[in-house]
């Protein structure tokens, strides 16, 4: 039987989803004839299998965990279906988005701390947002992605007993396949119109662990093969009839505005197409990226004034005075810290890191054409719902008219959360109506006008006694990255930033006298969130101050954390990458090695790093760590992510650093702005635990412990103690 | 002028000085190798010219003088070159968007030098930058490469 590809676009919708949601499906918007939509991620044609993957690809390889997760349920294999990103909805917001922003740590699954958890599921449907972040896309996805693999296996095995005339508990699958008693094997392509018209179950049961088949094993990468041969699709390599080729020039001055321009001499040049402003600078639209590139450069524009402290001192002295104002929390507050500390402490220290930029490999860009009625945009986003909001305003056209097609990424890291890139592209489209206008940043303009990891401080002083410490008070200062970041989509925060606290008021340290407080900075240059968050700076104050307090207390640092840590799961990270490296053993000489422990987005990771100090610096000998994600979907790309979080961590701390001078951005390029080069990425071994009780993401919480490791090694190697990233401005690096 | 990609030969109108990435790119729409920092400093857009890995983006067109080769040319998804073929079972790519550049950057490494040491992978690679720190399995892939090639 047949049913028209009007008819169910235009009204059978069903699947997982609305039992749970009062969304509707977006896929059923994007069928194609004969094709249907059983879930929200699943769409079904005669040629073929698709699975919705709607988070960002940037790397980190969800869309084959995620496509994994349905196929697991579905019973097919994921060589045999297609993945895509699909439409910005919705439907597909993230529910745990929010929970890491609780005042409750990770470890505490009380009975209060589960509601205000499960509370935050509230607002995160409300607002509906599709995002990427937080190492949240498996944890959101791991339970709702089963059951929507097996509500349409059960339609489809509902479709066979109807088409065969036989009871549905005489039929199974295998592989993409309903197979009947007597051996006949019907593919689900061709049942999938049939099942279209059946009532999916609300709450199909789903497979026990011992019979995944995909889950649970290292799985080939459904995006490899393209991304190996160039044929892999960014954003940055759309091509659309008649497209056009574009690029911005924004104030030096972030958030500065544009006061006047000639371009003369610009729109005189070859391949330009139309030279005009836009909020806060100038954008060039010509037959080739070069030439509107070369064209932006000879624009002569004068800038209206920055809006925040010009320079790097000026902002650290406005950090600094965060210390002196009321706190803005103290959610770790044990024993009594000051009286513990009446007498003085026996080590104190202050710490500081500065301003990073994400340095995406793919420069910022989009594409987007305006026309018939329609606004289409290629664009690589973490939030395609807010992008989507953003470009209607914009254009000046209902939301419904937006269509977002989420491209590949390269690289995301935080910055693609944001909407101003595409909102340049947008501009683009509205001064070349009907015409394709693919908006490209330089390079330059990219490391220029990123919105920032936070700088921050750290004041701590402690008492030891036994070993370990007797008080530990920890007190943390930046200019917080949510409301930085929230104000650009017209919110602002409730309470306090939990970010600026984050992996270190909610470690599972049992510390008699113990205290966190988080300090507010004013917001200053634009900021946002950076790969592991307030826990890439956190991760370094906490885990250098025990590295000091151990040395005071005469302890061994990995010995002591273990004594201190309360959280089995956290125990068993430590005590394994001790056995992995061979903690404790003897070294060469000039050898030194360096332990951190972090907690964050709820996954314990310890990390150990052995340096050497050379006759041309020091250098990276090895790294080791483990981790525990409660539930290992996909080893090999766990162990890929270890491996990318560290060497991005390493990156920070050995040589990152964005500056300021006269309101402007020093740094513009991979001369002043690198990362991390093969010849000093160290070789690092990856061990994975699952004695968490709940599955966790694994994007970032690899990186916190790769700087305070190095840096403790460095200490270790050479007596030397750096508090103040990045290391290379106060040691040679070889 | 002309210009001969991947074996096909094309005329191209543009400035003499605009760079080789530019022209593969947005005149004939050939978009594997990428634009990352238009200044030889990342590695993104290799190619090899008469074998060779070069800078696409620094290197104007009126100078191209040789065959290019890019990523597309090396090896397709149904017959992919030994280091692709290494890339893939090492499951080497993360976000994946410098690998163009690592593959143009290892197949001619290793075209020269069947059995490269680490210190002459460093040498050969450490103008490609992965912002997703692969390297670890980058290394461990042009291992297998050469081992493979060697065998050929």
């Amino acid at each position: 039987m047949l049913i028209g590809s009007a008819a169910i676009a235009g009204g059978v919708v069903f699947g997982y989803w609305r039992y749970r949601t009062p969304f509707d499906n977006p896929l059923l918007a994007t069928l194609q004839d004969g094709e249907v939509a059983l879930t929200t991620y699943l769409r079904i044609h005669r040629t073929g299998i698709t699975i919705v993957a709607p988070r960002a690809e940037m790397g980190q390889g969800v869309h084959t965990t995620l496509a994994a997760l349905v196929a697991e349920e579905l019973d097919v294999a994921l060589e045999d279906v297609q993945v895509e990103h699909g439409p910005a909805s919705k439907a597909y917001f993230n529910q745990v988005a929010f929970e890491e922003g609780v005042p409750f740590a990770v470890t505490d699954e009380g009975a209060l701390a589960e509601g205000v958890r499960n509370f935050t599921h509230v607002p995160a449907k409300l607002l509906g947002m599709q995002i990427t972040g937080g190492s949240s896309s498996i944890p959101d996805a791991f339970v709702k992605m089963r059951k929507a693999g097996a509500a349409a296996r059960m339609v489809l095995l509902a479709a066979a007993a109807k088409k065969l005339n036989v009871a549905q508990n005489t039929l199974t699958t295998s592989n993409g396949q309903v197979v009947a008693a007597d051996g006949t094997r019907i593919p689900y392509t061709e049942l999938a119109e049939l099942a279209a018209e059946i009532e999916p179950p609300g709450d199909p049961e789903l497979k026990e662990r011992a019979d995944w088949k995909l889950l649970g094993r290292s799985l080939p990468r459904v995006d490899m093969a393209a991304k190996c041969t160039g044929t892999a699709e960014y954003s940055i390599d759309v091509r659309l009839p008649g497209l056009l080729y574009a690029t911005v020039r924004m104030n030096p001055q972030l958030g500065g505005e544009l006061l006047s321009f000639d371009a003369t001499a610009a729109g005189a040049m070859a391949g330009v197409r139309k030279i005009e402003s836009l909020p806060g600078g100038v954008m060039v639209i010509a037959s080739n990226t070069w030439y509107a590139m070369q064209a932006a450069k000879a624009i002569n524009c004068t800038w209206g004034p920055a809006v925040y402290p010009t320079t790097s001192e000026a902002q650290f002295a406005a950090v600094d005075n965060a210390f002196a104002n009321g706190y803005d929390s103290r959610f770790l507050d044990n024993g009594d810290v000051d009286d513990a500390l009446a007498d003085g402490a026996d080590v104190e220290a202050e710490y500081a890191v500065p301003y990073l930029a994400h340095a995406t490999m793919e420069p910022l860009n989009a594409v987007a054409w305006l026309h018939d009625g329609r606004l289409d945009i290629w664009a690589g986003t973490q939030a395609p719902t807010q992008a989507v909001k953003d470009s209607a305003a914009i254009a000046g056209i209902d939301a419904h008219r937006v269509h977002l097609h989420t491209t590949l990424m390269g690289g995301g890291f935080g910055r693609r959360a944001e909407a101003d890139f595409i909102n340049t592209a947008v501009h683009a489209a509205t001064a070349m109506p009907g015409v394709p206008v693919k908006l490209t940043w330089s390079r330059e303009e990219d490391t220029t006008h990123d919105t920032y990891r936070p700088l921050a401080k750290a004041r701590f002083r402690a008492t030891v006694a036994n070993g370990g410490p007797l008080a530990f008070d920890l007190a943390l200062a930046a200019p917080s990255a949510i409301a930085s970041q929230l104000s650009r989509i017209g919110m602002s925060i409730p309470g306090p930033d939990m970010s600026i606290v984050q992996a270190a008021w909610d470690q599972p340290y049992a510390i008699a006298n113990y205290r966190v407080t988080g300090y507010r900075a004013p917001v200053m240059t634009p900021i946002s969130s950076w790969r592991s968050v307030g826990a890439s700076q956190n991760g370094f104050f906490h885990e250098c101050a025990l590295d000091e307090i151990a040395h005071a207390a005469g302890a061994d640092p990995l010995q002591m954390r273990l004594a201190l840590l309360t959280h089995e799961p956290s125990r068993k990270v430590l005590e394994a990458v001790a056995e992995m490296s061979g903690w404790g053993g003897a070294l060469p000489e000039g050898r030194g090695r360096g332990v951190a422990f972090v907690l964050s987005f709820g996954v314990p990771v310890a990390e150990v790093i052995e340096v050497a100090a050379t006759g041309n610096g020091i250098r990276i000998i090895k790294a080791w760590a483990a981790v525990d994600v409660g539930i290992a979907l996909d080893p090999g790309n766990i162990e890929a992510q270890v491996q990318s979080a560290i060497n991005f961590g390493l990156s920070a701390a050995i040589m990152s650093e964005i500056t300021l001078k006269d309101g402007v951005v020093e740094q513009s390029n991979f001369h002043n702005y690198d990362a991390i080069r093969i010849v000093q990425a160290p070789d690092i071994e990856v061990r994975i635990l699952e004695n968490g009780t709940k599955i966790r993401g694994i994007g970032e919480p690899g990186l916190p412990p790769a700087a305070p490791a190095l840096a403790n090694a460095i200490f270790a190697a050479t007596g030397q103690r750096m508090r103040e990233l990045p290391l290379r401005k106060h040691i040679r690096f070889a | 002028m002309k210009l001969t990609v991947n074996g096909s030969e094309h005329e191209v109108d543009v400035n003499d000085d605009m760079p080789l990435l530019w022209v593969l790119r947005d005149e004939l729409g050939i978009t594997g190798p990428k634009y990352g920092c238009g200044i030889a400093l990342c590695g993104a857009c290799t190619v090899h010219i008469d074998g060779v890995a070069m800078r696409s983006c620094v290197i104007p067109v009126a100078a191209v003088s040789g065959e290019v080769t890019t990523i597309e040319g090396l090896g397709t998804p149904a017959a992919l070159h030994a280091v692709q073929r290494a890339w893939i079972d090492q499951q080497v790519a993360q976000c994946g968007y410098c690998q163009p550049g690592q593959i143009m950057s290892a197949a001619a490494l290793l075209a020269n030098n069947p059995d490269p040491s680490d210190a002459e992978i460093d040498i050969a690679m450490a103008g490609n930058l992965c912002r997703c720190g692969a390297y670890p399995r980058i290394r461990s892939a042009i291992k297998a490469a050469a081992a493979s090639l060697r065998e050929i």
